[in-house]
């Protein structure tokens, strides 16, 4: 029953996309105020929308094997929290997903937009529509969540059980508010190109759509990235893995427009970066459909390979870049007497070769992604891009990256000079003793090291500086890069100080090491709802002294029938201890790797900070006025 | 005039990334690598497993038929772990398993196979790890599949669902 409720409200959806469509033309041709007509279809939309995703989850709480999404991706005996959960955990659903936060957000920008010109309200709907239909008829036409199964089976197939888990119950609709808001962006800039109202104005309403879209953005990356680092057992964070990188994508162009964005409001430069910038980062987020979605790529993320999806959104997804591409060349009229104004030692300045070099960054992810399809189809080789490849190209130039990024916000705009400004010198000398030094305990003798420890500490202590002298003047910036450096001395750290113990234990047997024992004491078995569990009991010692008692899990699901390994991550403000054990076939050795890895919450926290930056930014102007 | 250039241009590159995702989309992405190598098998003569007979590798590749190579211990835990996959492509018609005992005991290497039972259709002696040298291996367990007298894979460490799927793949 509630299958069907959602599935006939995603027709009536697509109707009234159709009405908006219409009365939106009419609007444009005969009046000269907004016809509020539009508004409540909009909402009419929005209100079917989300009856259509509440009829998918209803059917998944109640166990409707009906529905053949349902049956694919739940079972009865999954705990209610992941029957939730599962109604996104599959492609269906998480495009009924994508598709309600587009809704939602057209609406919520309507009627935040009051103040702003008829024209270019009415211009935004009528792209986001365009938008909202590919996606309907998508949904409709090749991945129908409510597609009906006859005779009814009494049991489902279940979830994937590493996607049982908290972290990815909140992770896609958080990150999808990122991508998802990206496309308000889009369809705003491609209204305010063609109606000519790229403007301070513009920039400074646009403004608030990309902080929204980025604080999800970098949240939902986070949220990912820590599930990746507890669940895939593997003890890291980011593993360049393609789907990874396709959200990587979005967020450097998000952050480089944003800094865009700033230009334009201040000094209304940089238009056609910004521009370009608003069309990429959505199209960066629907290739990323295409490529996760069509099963091109090989990634763990990977849902059910089906060509016909792939060259669905493929035809798609070419369509918005041409439409893009015709009204960037054809309507859109850049000011050129405001180009080649700036003067070398200027805020504007510093803020175009950080857009460089983002673009730089970008750029290398995105080769690293798409070029393995490319040299399959033009010479038959298959080949796989890994982590030495992005770090190799990335880490040098993260150094001027985080140089410009120190001394960038302390010029001003326009032009600006370098007196009073001993203390930048003095900061970048103490830095690079700094580093010197930890160089030198660390025994890692490299000259990039050095240099790439001092960049990160001078961005560190000018920015810890600024909180000092500047209070809350230049919070929000001073608080995202202050996180972002917090973030790579972390991840150096962590780089460097991991150490890692791989070997084969039975139970009663113990580890010796110089340094530590890990003694195997026991395992516990243990029935849960819908899954059994063998826990182990390890003692790890270092210096006769007990360190850490750790009870990494293997859990045995039983629909579907998977193994997974659960780790036990015992974290504290320093390090984390990591342990997982894994089952060797026929034996009764277990596989045990345990992991210390200093500074790990220090990442995930500065993440946090970083996307506090955003929150300061996008409150900021509320209390200004 | 110079926004037309920009425009064809990055018209035209689109396309052309339109076109590579499209051609992109109809492959496989299950990772086989070609099945025309120039690897040859190499030359050796060996002892075969607990006789004192000896044959040259000419004798024991023929064509037409693919053969496993595989590289095992008793003494190697995760030879333990890839041996139900050796089980499973014993079952494989078109398939014949060779094995090369590693550096290990006569003794030792009965048990390993008495107890997990045998996948292997011939097994030759490595005592002193020469062969295992010829071959260009790195250590144990290592597996290569052999057709017409060349290596079309190589798979160095435990064999896995994924490579076993992927022989299954290639033999098909």
């Amino acid at each position: 029953m509630a299958s069907l409720i959602g599935s006939y409200s995603l027709f009536f959806g697509l109707g009234c996309s159709f009405l908006i469509l219409f009365f939106s033309f009419k609007n444009l041709r005969d009046s000269t105020n907004f016809d509020n007509k539009l508004l409540y279809f909009t909402f009419l939309q929005l209100l079917f929308v989300i009856v259509s995703f509440l009829g998918l989850i209803i059917s998944f709480v109640n166990s409707d094997f009906s529905n053949s999404t349902v049956f694919n991706h739940s079972h009865t005996t999954k705990p209610l929290f992941y029957k939730i959960s599962g109604t996104w955990g599959n492609h269906e659903g998480s495009l009924l997903l994508w598709l309600l936060v587009l809704t939602l957000f057209i609406f919520l920008f309507l009627i935040s937009s009051k103040k702003q010109p008829k024209k270019y309200r009415v211009l935004t709907l009528l792209f986001q529509q365009i938008i909202i239909i590919g996606f309907l008829i998508f949904l409709i036409q090749t991945s129908n969540p409510f597609a009906y199964i006859y005779p009814v089976p009494i049991e489902g197939l279940g979830l994937n059980p590493i996607l049982q888990d908290p972290a990815l119950a909140i992770h896609p609709p958080i990150l999808y508010l990122g991508y998802v808001g990206s496309s308000i962006i889009f369809s705003s800039v491609l209204a305010a190109s063609s109606t000519n109202y790229v403007s301070k104005e513009w920039a400074k309403h646009i403004k608030q759509w990309i902080l929204i879209s980025w604080i999800f953005l970098t949240l939902g990356i986070l949220l990912g990235s820590i599930w990746a680092y507890y669940e895939l057992g593997w003890g890291g964070f980011w593993f360049w893995d393609p789907v990874e990188n396709v959200s990587l994508m979005p967020w450097l162009a998000l952050t480089t427009l944003f800094h865009c964005v700033l230009v334009l409001e201040k000094k209304l430069l940089l238009t056609s970066w910004v521009v370009i910038l608003s069309i990429a980062t959505f199209t960066l987020s629907m290739s990323g459909t295409f490529l996760v979605r069509s099963g091109i790529l090989n990634s763990v993320h990977t849902f059910a390979n089906d060509p016909e999806r792939g060259l669905y959104i493929l035809i798609f997804l070419f369509t918005l870049i041409f439409l893009s591409l015709f009204v960037f060349f054809f309507l859109h009229k850049t000011d050129e007497k405001n180009t080649n104004s700036f003067f070398w030692l200027s805020k504007e300045t510093s803020i175009l070769i950080n857009n460089w070099f983002m673009m730089y960054f970008l750029a290398v992810v995105l080769i690293g992604t798409i070029y393995p399809i490319f040299l399959d189809v033009l010479s038959s080789q298959k080949i796989s891009v890994g982590p030495p490849f992005y770090h190799k190209l990335i880490i040098p130039f993260l150094i001027p990256f985080l140089l410009a990024m120190a001394i960038g916000p302390k010029l001003k705009w326009i032009k600006s000079d370098l007196q009073n400004k001993f203390y930048l010198f003095s900061l970048l000398a103490i830095s690079l003793l700094l580093s010197f030094l930890i160089i030198r305990i660390l025994e890692i003798s490299f000259l990039v090291n050095t240099i790439l420890f001092t960049s990160a500490f001078y961005l560190f202590f000018i920015t810890l500086r600024d909180f000092f002298i500047k209070g809350f003047k230049n919070l929000a910036q001073n608080t995202a890069h202050f996180g972002f450096s917090l973030l790579i001395l972390s991840i150096l750290f962590n780089n460097f100080l991991s150490t890692e113990v791989i070997t084969n234990l039975k139970i009663g047997e113990t580890y010796k090491s110089n340094e530590l024992s890990i003694n195997f004491e026991k395992i516990e078995k243990k029935k849960r709802q819908n899954f059994e569990t063998i826990i182990g009991k390890f003692n790890v010692k270092s210096d006769n002294e007990l360190v850490e008692i750790l009870n990494p899990e293997l859990r045995v699901y039983n629909q579907p029938n998977i193994v997974t390994s659960e780790a036990d991550i015992k974290t504290n403000l320093w390090s984390d201890k990591f342990m997982t054990m894994n089952l060797v076939q026929n034996q009764e050795y277990f596989n045990i790797r345990y992991q210390i890895k200093p500074f790990m919450i220090w990442i995930w926290f500065s993440v946090i900070i970083i996307s506090f930056g955003g929150f300061f930014s996008f409150f900021k102007k509320k209390y200004e006025n | 005039m110079k926004t037309k250039i920009l425009l064809t241009l990055t018209a035209i590159s689109f396309l052309f990334i339109f076109f590579i995702f499209y051609e992109g989309l109809n492959r496989s992405n299950i990772y086989t690598p070609d099945n025309v190598s120039n690897e040859k098998v190499p030359l050796f003569k060996v002892k075969v497993f607990d006789t004192d007979n000896e044959i040259i590798s000419k004798e024991i590749f023929k064509n037409d038929i693919y053969y496993v190579f595989n590289i095992w211990a008793s003494w190697c835990i995760p030879c333990r772990d890839e041996h139900p996959f050796l089980m499973e492509l014993k079952k494989n018609k078109k398939i014949e398993i060779i094995g090369l005992n590693y550096k290990d005991k006569v003794k030792n290497a009965k048990n390993f196979l008495y107890e997990l039972s045998n996948p292997y259709s011939l097994i030759l002696s490595d005592t002193d790890g020469t062969i295992a040298i010829e071959w260009g291996a790195y250590g144990v367990p290592e597996t290569f599949l052999i057709y017409n007298g060349n290596i079309i894979k190589k798979i160095i460490g435990p064999l896995n669902n994924n490579f076993f799927k992927e022989i299954e793949v290639i033999v098909k």
